[in-house]
């Protein structure tokens, strides 16, 4: 069970719902993957008319949470503004905060994005700052009062895995909050390494919707995240090379 | 460096011409294995030498446009203010030495439009005119600006080139993309075709970018008018362009696109004609060689052309388009600025999109998300 603020998850796959062929491919692939936390881009969202609105409508499941994302944004003063308007226009207290002024490769301003995790969480937000793999960033956030990490694994929409994992793992040992590792995410197996090392959640977008076949592929991340997870409950058997035959060092206590 | 034009002027037109026509087979080869390309490598994939390549270039073109972008396509729509126009450009339908009744749309008929192309489902705006700076001037666009603003989530520009503060100006009125095209990246060529007017400076034009990277736009767009000049080389002046301009204002968005001179009463033949084949290189060229860029098609092209490439790395559209001021409610039947190719209706496009696939995204941007707001 994953707690984020007062809210508990079953699943540990968290998605999104950009990139997809149709609303239809993506409610299908979002149900098969058993998330119980999606994200929206607040930009793709019609406010004025949201019970029409398409992509809403097709998330209106009682195991999923909506989780509006700030996509969109430069600063900590736009963040703050639309953070706002997706609380009054959706209901809810939480928050993935994306602050990435750099249009071209997504990476997240981690200056930005710390002043405005401060300030959200002060006006009472649920904080889910999307971050560069920064173990020390990551602390200074908890001390902001953020309710989660979400590191990168790699460029967002890369599908290169996880390229950061010597950072993510010091993030996840240090933590106080959960660690979602966000982006890059391109396989199931690369799911399954982020839950083996003890990251609480993986959010997943671009490997599942842009896949030939979004249900099965959002199925098998379901797969892989909860065997990803349990293997990290059960603890992996340690790795080691070459037999440990003789002791040489301590064979004269034998004696 | 302090504009583009320092980098430009290390260029000669003719060198560039000679390298993208002397690359060979091997150099095509190398670019498209490469996990990353750069100049050398985009000449290489819109050279003559390419041509055996191109259903390759395709199917790398549409992976990698699936993978950053996903199976959508934006839609937008063009709504022409005015057709006054000073400037005279061989190949224009609204320029000062064509007879043709000009029109500035007032206020009441810029809501006319704004009604009737909101009932076709738009939510992203692209307003453009010609130059005429006595009545079309940053006053006028800060009021049509402010008309149109409150209904639409996204309102791009296309107008003639402005100073930075006048950029800046009209940002908190809701501006988020500018479409500046260069025509040619051809100095001589650019005066023959730009005999008269403010915008027969070609040097103004060229630094028009960088003033928009230094009032902070979210969003530009960049171009050549294909058919004034050897399109691979003026392709590559836009690729070094963008190229300049992603390094030098990386907080900016931007766009590309593709015009080929379409036909007017009394215009302009293509000096160098751009064959369907040529367009679909040109498209998947600028694909592999940058997977972020933005990739426009208008309504100039046809409905066969638009039907069979939009897969293949394009990432926004505009459907049922009129290139006259008033064209949509206030007065449907008035001369346009070019001849659009492709009439069918928006809902027909996105019938289209569908049934290719691929879902038609409509709204990308929120009027919360812009800087002070002042609509």
């Amino acid at each position: 069970m994953l707690k984020i603020g007062n809210t508990t998850f079953n699943s540990h796959l968290f998605t999104g719902t950009g990139k997809y062929s149709s609303s239809e491919v993506m409610e299908k692939s979002l149900l098969a993957s058993g998330s119980e936390l999606v994200t929206v881009a607040l930009k793709r969202v019609d406010f004025k008319n949201q019970v029409q609105d398409d992509l809403l409508t097709k998330l209106n499941h009682p195991h999923i949470k909506l989780l509006p994302n700030t996509s969109g944004v430069r600063n900590a003063k736009e963040a703050i503004f639309a953070a706002q308007l997706a609380r009054e226009a959706l209901e809810t207290n939480l928050i993935k905060l994306e602050i990435h002024p750099d249009p071209k490769y997504l990476m997240p301003d981690p200056i930005e994005t710390l002043i405005a995790t401060e300030a959200l969480a002060k006006l009472g937000f649920i904080v889910l700052p999307y971050i560069h793999a920064d173990p020390v960033l990551c602390k200074r956030l908890e001390e902001a009062g953020t309710a989660a990490v979400m590191p990168l694994g790699s460029p967002i929409g890369s599908n290169k895995g996880l390229k950061t994992i010597d950072f993510l793992e010091i993030i996840i040992e240090q933590s106080h909050v959960p660690v979602i590792v966000d982006a890059g995410i391109g396989a199931p197996s690369d799911a399954a390494k982020a839950m083996e090392i003890g990251a609480d959640a993986v959010l997943v977008n671009t490997a599942i919707a842009v896949s030939p076949d979004p249900v099965a592929m959002g199925l098998a991340f379901k797969m892989a995240v909860e065997a990803g997870r349990m293997a990290f409950e059960a603890r992996l058997a340690p790795k080691h090379t070459g037999a440990v035959a003789s002791s040489p060092l301590t064979s004269f206590l034998d004696v | 460096m302090s504009s583009f034009k320092d980098l430009f002027n290390t260029y000669s037109w003719d060198d560039v011409k000679q390298g993208i026509y002397s690359k060979t087979a091997a150099d095509v080869l190398h670019a498209l294995r490469s996990p990353k390309r750069n100049l050398e490598d985009f000449k290489a994939l819109i050279s003559p030498a390419a041509e055996p390549f191109l259903e390759e270039m395709a199917q790398l073109s549409q992976q990698i446009s699936q993978k950053r972008f996903g199976k959508t396509m934006q839609l937008y729509v063009p709504l022409y203010l005015s057709n006054e126009c000073n400037n005279i450009c061989t190949y224009c339908g609204f320029s000062f030495d064509n007879k043709v009744r000009r029109k500035t749309l007032s206020d009441k008929e810029i809501l006319q439009e704004v009604e009737t192309i909101k009932k076709m489902g738009y939510d992203h705006v692209l307003l453009v005119t010609g130059e005429a700076n006595q009545t079309v001037h940053v006053d006028y666009f800060k009021k049509a600006m402010e008309l149109v603003s409150p209904h639409f989530s996204n309102v791009s520009l296309e107008v003639q080139p402005l100073e930075q503060d006048e950029y800046e100006a009209l940002i908190p009125y809701g501006l988020h993309a500018v479409l500046v095209y260069q025509e040619t990246y051809h100095r001589e060529d650019y005066k023959k075709h730009h005999p008269k007017g403010k915008k027969s400076n070609f040097d103004y034009r060229l630094e028009t970018p960088d003033r928009l990277g230094k009032a902070g736009i979210h969003k530009m767009g960049l171009g050549v008018l294909i058919g004034l000049e050897d399109w691979r080389t003026d392709s590559f002046f836009t690729a070094l362009h963008l190229s300049y301009l992603e390094k030098t204002y990386w907080q900016s968005k931007y766009s590309i696109s593709f015009p080929r001179l379409r036909p007017f009463s009394g215009g302009l033949e293509p000096k160098v004609a751009m064959n369907d084949r040529e367009l679909v290189q040109l498209i998947c060229a600028y694909r592999i060689f940058n997977e972020e860029i933005e990739l426009s098609l208008s309504t100039r092209e046809s409905e066969t052309f638009r039907n069979n490439v939009l897969k293949l790395g394009i990432t926004s559209m505009s459907a049922g388009s009129k290139t006259n001021p008033g064209g949509y409610a206030v007065e449907p039947e008035a001369l346009e600025q070019f001849e659009i190719s492709d009439e069918r209706s928006p809902e027909e496009i996105a019938q289209l999109i569908k049934s290719q696939g691929y879902e038609p995204v409509w709204k990308d941007w929120d009027s919360a998300l812009n800087p002070k707001a002042n609509y």
